[in-house]
């Protein structure tokens, strides 16, 4: 194979990654929002994520036949979506977490798994009564048409991407720009309003914060509000991407989202965001390791296929926390005495 | 001896409760996905059991038994199912099993089954290790996979006119087996395999996708189950790539559309399970089916209604074997392998020695726009009699 055909087959293996990685990213940073304020791994977040998947589904399906604009659909699901997941979210928190909060780690930990599996459950239940269990998006017409159609009939970024043959679809273009305008907006919340500057004290510390007059629990609510919330973009975007979703979908997409999370350095948003893209990219690129053994005659790599996806990207996690325990983007915890 | 003593218990006990009817207790099982993400074909097999029992109903109850059909769970699982297995080893009054949907479910669990000689027959397994094992107890009514295989290669080679072929499975014994049959035939004849992997992936297709694209095969073969490759050609057309995709039975399923959408045209999948106009006799279990359940039997509902016919008449027969007397569930056993089940939408069915059926057909079935179409039909062999 030479380099004019396995040059835009390699670009176009990592735009797809930095697809999937932008849904990994914000699945990701709902994980490390909860971490950064209270140093506690949410595992219910995955099901909180595949609530906002399931919403979203909801409301496309509702809206299948009305005639309204695609992308107004697109916006509803997604308010939605963000509205039930935040509001399960902080109900999680109030009733699995705060009773909690002052037991040892473990206890949070486990309660954490627990309430996953409820939800996961229920999830089941309440689609299962409809007889449903592969929730199928209905999407609007021309969101899987190809962002760039025939070759002429594009510009700009379009056409240099359809020259060289890589094929994106109008829902991943939406994805990735609904994917930054979260990020965007998570970023200005925390960094530059005076609400985030509370998230940051609590953060910092919470005891102390609440002496200068910030109520701690209310702040730590709303911070599981906007993780939350998060979960639930990243769920409609789960769904608008990959098109199917059942109450199980999450533990996979979980899994790989808190491994970015702590990749990048758990508590770290730009982090989440870096580990979430590295992740996407690294799982698409082992995918086709065979096929670059093949190319550069290596044999060896041939028997490196798709299946080994996952576990390239813990393995990147393990070599980076090797060298850098915490992790891409993560400060050091310095121990207050 | 023990065995009897237990059965004659479970009489005396029947007896002593003073049921109405003083009618003996006979049951069968189903066993296949009633919950989970294959949970559409399980409940076709057990829906099909269900009318075939409520048929001979009547014919049971002339000599004395209450017959009824109890459906388990085995969540497409090989650990459920073999659970669900030891609960119908430990119930007496079960008989016979129709089960399983899944080669890698109905492996273990046959054998959790054989000690206590509960005679399984399976409307769905096509692995060849199901039967290949020789186990008394394991019989099927449908083709093997290396029947299954060599149809579907032969199909992409003559009819499709494949030089090059992807090849997939979703690395279950079901996938795995087929798959490996498919790739025998093909390489029998030369023909360029241009990929070969399996992915136990439910979502991400992109790095497939984008290999299949740089590959250009003139066909692809996913040995896989309808809710895994609907999700993959839904994927892999929106990618533009428009190729025939063809697979295995596992497709049989009308969510194959709808998980699939658009991107499920121009799927061929080879069957062991008719379409319903294909059979002459289907028309009315057809109609019975649609009015008990509010839905068209597909495939694997004819087979789940053939395969409780073949168990029903093998206790029959191990009945009359017994002069007329409850049979042990060795008898049954016994007697499933000998009989001759006829009145079945398929056919006649005899199994050899192995359990496999003597002599089956296979269809190839093709989506398009959304229909199940009969492509062609073919008639198979069991490899040993």
């Amino acid at each position: 194979m030479d380099f004019a055909t396995l040059a835009p087959f390699l670009v176009g293996v990592i735009i797809s990654g930095l697809v999937l990685g932008f849904v990994y990213a914000i699945i990701a940073l709902g994980y490390t929002m909860v971490y950064g304020v209270l140093q506690l791994i949410n595992f219910a977040h995955s099901e909180v994520f595949v609530t906002g998947a399931v919403v979203g589904f909801e409301i496309f399906r509702v809206l299948a036949d009305n005639p309204i604009n695609g992308y107004l659909k697109l916006l509803i699901a997604l308010v939605a979506a963000m509205a039930a997941s935040g509001g399960l979210n902080v109900l999680i928190e109030r009733l699995a977490y705060r009773p909690l909060r002052n037991a040892p780690r473990l206890v949070p930990l486990i309660t954490a798994i627990g309430v996953s599996l409820i939800l996961q459950d229920l999830i089941r239940i309440i689609e299962g009564f409809q007889g449903r269990f592969d929730l199928t998006y209905q999407l609007p017409q021309g969101f899987s048409t190809p962002f760039c159609g025939p070759e002429s009939t594009c510009s700009g970024v379009g056409s240099l991407l359809a020259k060289i043959g890589i094929s994106l679809q109008i829902k991943e273009v939406v994805m990735v720009l609904v994917a930054l305008l979260s990020l965007a907006a998570l970023n200005y919340l925390v960094n530059f309003t005076k609400l985030g500057r509370a998230i940051r004290a609590v953060a910092q510390d919470r005891v102390t914060a609440g002496l200068m007059g910030i109520d701690a629990n209310g702040i730590i609510s709303l911070t599981f509000l906007i993780g939350g919330a998060l979960g639930g973009v990243s769920g409609v975007l789960f769904g608008l991407k990959f098109g199917t979703v059942n109450a199980y979908s999450g533990f996979d997409p979980g899994i790989i989202a808190f491994t970015a999370a702590v990749l990048g350095g758990i508590g770290s948003i730009p982090g989440a965001v870096l580990g979430g893209l590295v992740l996407g990219v690294i799982q698409n690129l082992i995918g086709v390791t065979n096929i670059l053994g093949d190319a550069l005659g290596i044999a060896n790599l041939g028997v490196i296929d798709s299946s080994y996806q996952r576990i390239g990207g813990f393995l990147v996690l393990v070599l980076i926390l090797i060298f850098k325990p915490t992790g891409l983007l993560g400060r050091s915890n310095v121990e207050k005495v | 001896m023990k065995k009897t003593s237990i059965l004659a218990l479970t009489l005396i006990g029947s007896l002593a409760l003073g049921s109405a009817s003083a009618q003996t207790s006979l049951k069968i099982a189903s066993l296949s996905p009633l919950s989970g993400g294959q949970s559409d074909l399980g409940s076709q097999i057990k829906n099909g059991a269900q009318l075939a029992v409520n048929e001979y109903v009547p014919q049971f109850k002339k000599l004395g038994y209450d017959l009824s059909l109890t459906g388990y769970d085995d969540q497409a699982d090989p650990a459920t199912g073999t659970a669900a297995a030891r609960k119908i080893a430990a119930d007496t009054s079960i008989l016979a099993v129709v089960g399983t949907l899944n080669s890698g479910v109905a492996i273990p669990s046959s054998a959790a089954l054989a000690p206590s000689h509960v005679a399984m027959v399976s409307p769905a397994n096509t692995a060849n290790q199901v039967t290949d094992r020789g186990l008394k107890n394991m019989n099927r009514i449908v083709a093997r996979d290396d029947a299954q295989g060599p149809a579907g290669a032969n199909f992409m080679l003559t009819k499709l006119k494949a030089k090059s072929v992807y090849l997939l499975n979703d690395k279950t014994a079901y996938g795995e087996g087929l798959t490996a049959e498919v790739k025998k035939a093909l390489l029998a004849k030369n023909t360029k395999i241009s990929g070969d992997e399996g992915t136990e992936e439910k979502s991400d297709f992109s790095a497939i996708i984008q290999k299949i694209k740089l590959t250009k095969p003139d066909a692809i073969y996913f040995g896989g189950i309808y809710n895994q490759v609907g999700v993959f050609v839904k994927q892999l057309r929106e990618a533009g790539v428009t190729v025939p995709l063809v697979g295995g039975d596992g497709l049989d399923s009308e969510q194959m559309v709808t998980i699939g959408g658009k991107g499920s045209d121009n799927v061929y999948y080879t069957t062991v399970a008719a379409p319903a106009d294909a059979l002459p006799a289907a028309k009315k279990v057809a109609d019975a089916y649609s009015k008990a359940y509010g839905k068209d039997i597909q495939g694997f509902g004819i087979f789940g209604y053939d395969a409780a016919k073949v168990v029903l008449q093998g206790i029959l027969l191990a009945s009359k074997d017994n002069g007329n007397k409850l049979p042990s569930r060795e008898q049954v056993e016994t007697a499933m392998r000998k009989v001759r089940a006829t009145g079945l939408l398929s056919g006649t069915v005899q199994f050899n020695s192995m359990g496999d059926r003597k002599a089956a057909k296979m269809y190839i079935m093709n989506i398009s726009a959304g229909k199940f179409n009969l492509d062609s039909t073919i008639n198979v062999k069991s490899p040993v009699n």
